[in-house]
């Protein structure tokens, strides 16, 4: 079963198990505008919580994205580079940005769920 | 709460209720509330410029009437040669020309247009700089001519290849206008000042408008499909893939015209060996420029890879060098390129088109190539 946390700094993070997948919420999108590029971290990278991990670059501006949670880069979404846009389009499901192994769950206890994150750009 | 604070000092063009009504994000610019981008968003208003037309709101900017005391405006014009390089004796009635304050050692006070409208000349200046360029024109001028701050005007620009088409609607002289034809014009009726000039590389128009009738003007020609609001994201990258400098940014009070690239826009009546070489400030240092060349020059940048490379970041010549040799003044992603595009200043023996250089962005040396500008071919109608 997948559960959907967000943080405060509007990353997503859908938890399967111990693997964790990252990206930016639909919200952050909307306030970055049209994305053209997205520098992600290497496959393997230790990320600490609260780390810049990932940059989302849009027209006019570069972004941090945090590590929501400590652990190792698993994998990265390759499509990213080719097709930036996808963040605009889809930031909350092909537009995901990385999968990590949860180094510790305990972590997961500051994180919004979906109505608290509502909440928190409403 | 001090954003609101903020807001609230801001100052709003004539045009501030029209952007609000069309979605526009606004945000703080030289000391206005300004539109970033409409719904649409800055890639999209971006592209709609390049091959239909976009509406800009410029209100922000300073629109000043140089009145000669005399009644003859070469008197003007010769005054007004006291404080830029350019030759503006020679700017026929009906013409304008782009022109640049200079500062006693040779930097740029302010980048700007100079009109003739036969009895009198007509600048446009910068919003960040119009309190001082105003102040720079009292101090020197006026023993010559009446300085008028044409504060109750607006400035709407109309750049994109629909322009015309558009404008003429409204204006039957626009279609006989070639680049740089400035002059008073009846738009709708109302009494403007047209000029086919711009800054974003593609034929277009500026049009000063009484503020009380801007409003009206932008949404008449709002109501043509072919015309979309367009915010200052999209001007910023439309001028950068022009190859246009920001000031500010590309110049300051450190750069001179030959640093900055500029020598185009100073005529040979004021150089040296001219009719009327120097005599405007800092005319040493620039004649100096122009006869044993500047140390730095302004480039055009292009990457290989898509990571945008943006203002600020340093230049240096190899990958591990630890002395930058300059820096990047603008850059961002040009949509019309689908590509990174920057400008910055290097030293001259490294300004040579396709010289190879680094850019550190993010602790990484990305490599770019000094390249030619403008990036996207200009399409004024000369």
């Amino acid at each position: 079963m997948t559960t959907t946390l967000y943080t405060s700094d509007h990353e997503w993070l859908a938890i399967d198990g111990d693997v964790a997948t990252v990206g930016i919420t639909d919200y952050a999108q909307s306030q970055l505008g049209d994305v053209v590029f997205v520098e992600l971290p290497k496959v393997g990278r230790a990320l600490k919580k609260a780390e810049a991990a990932a940059v989302v670059e849009s027209v006019k501006a570069a972004s941090d994205v945090y590590a929501p949670i400590s652990g190792e880069v698993l994998e990265t979404n390759a499509e990213l580079a080719g097709e930036p846009a996808l963040v605009n389009s889809d930031a909350q499901g092909k537009a995901w940005f990385f999968k990590i192994k949860i180094a510790d769950k305990s972590e997961l206890g500051g994180l919004m769920d979906e109505a608290a994150y509502k909440a928190h750009t409403a | 709460m001090s954003v609101r604070d903020d807001k609230d000092s801001l100052k709003r063009t004539p045009l501030y209720d029209l952007h609000v009504s069309l979605g526009g994000k606004m945000v703080p610019f030289a000391g206005y509330d300004m539109p970033v981008q409409y719904p649409a968003g800055v890639l999209k208003e971006h592209l709609h410029t390049r091959s239909s037309a976009g509406l800009f709101d410029v209100s922000h900017m300073g629109q000043l009437a140089l009145r000669p005391k005399s009644g003859k405006v070469e008197d003007a014009a010769r005054a007004l040669e006291r404080l830029v390089p350019q030759d503006i004796v020679a700017i026929a009635p009906g013409r304008q020309r782009y022109a640049q304050f200079t500062n006693t050692d040779g930097g740029i006070l302010d980048d700007l247009m100079v009109a003739n409208f036969g009895d009198h000349l007509f600048l446009v200046v910068n919003a960040a700089c119009k309190a001082e360029d105003e102040a720079h024109l009292r101090a020197n001028l006026s023993d010559d001519c009446v300085i008028d701050s044409l504060e109750g005007r607006a400035l709407i620009a109309l750049q994109g290849p629909k322009a015309e088409a558009a404008l003429a609607k409204l204006c039957a002289e626009v279609p006989s206008m070639t680049f740089m034809d400035a002059g008073p014009h009846k738009v709708a009726g109302l009494a403007c000042f047209v000029s086919r000039s711009g800054y974003t590389g593609e034929d277009g128009f500026e049009i000063s408008v009484p503020a009380g009738d801007a409003e009206r003007l932008a949404k008449t020609l709002l109501e043509n499909p072919d015309v979309m609001p367009i915010g200052l994201g999209a001007r910023d990258s439309l001028r950068l893939e022009a190859g246009l400098c920001l000031y500010g940014h590309d110049i300051d009070t450190a750069t001179t015209p030959v640093e900055a690239a500029l020598e185009w826009s100073v005529q040979k009546s004021r150089r040296s060996g001219g009719a009327r070489a120097g005599g405007f400030p800092g005319a040493e240092k620039i004649l100096a420029h122009f006869d044993n060349g500047a140390s730095r020059r302004r480039v055009g940048l292009r990457a290989e890879g898509r990571a945008p490379v943006r203002e600020g970041a340093l230049l240096f010549a190899d990958a591990t060098s630890s002395e930058p040799i300059g820096k990047v003044t603008s850059g961002g992603f040009g949509p019309s390129l689908n590509a990174p595009v920057a400008m910055g200043y290097v030293p001259v023996t490294q300004s040579a088109l396709g010289t190879q250089i680094f850019a550190e962005v993010r602790g990484q040396r990305l490599p770019l190539t000094v390249a030619a500008m403008p990036f996207v071919k200009n399409t004024y109608k000369r």
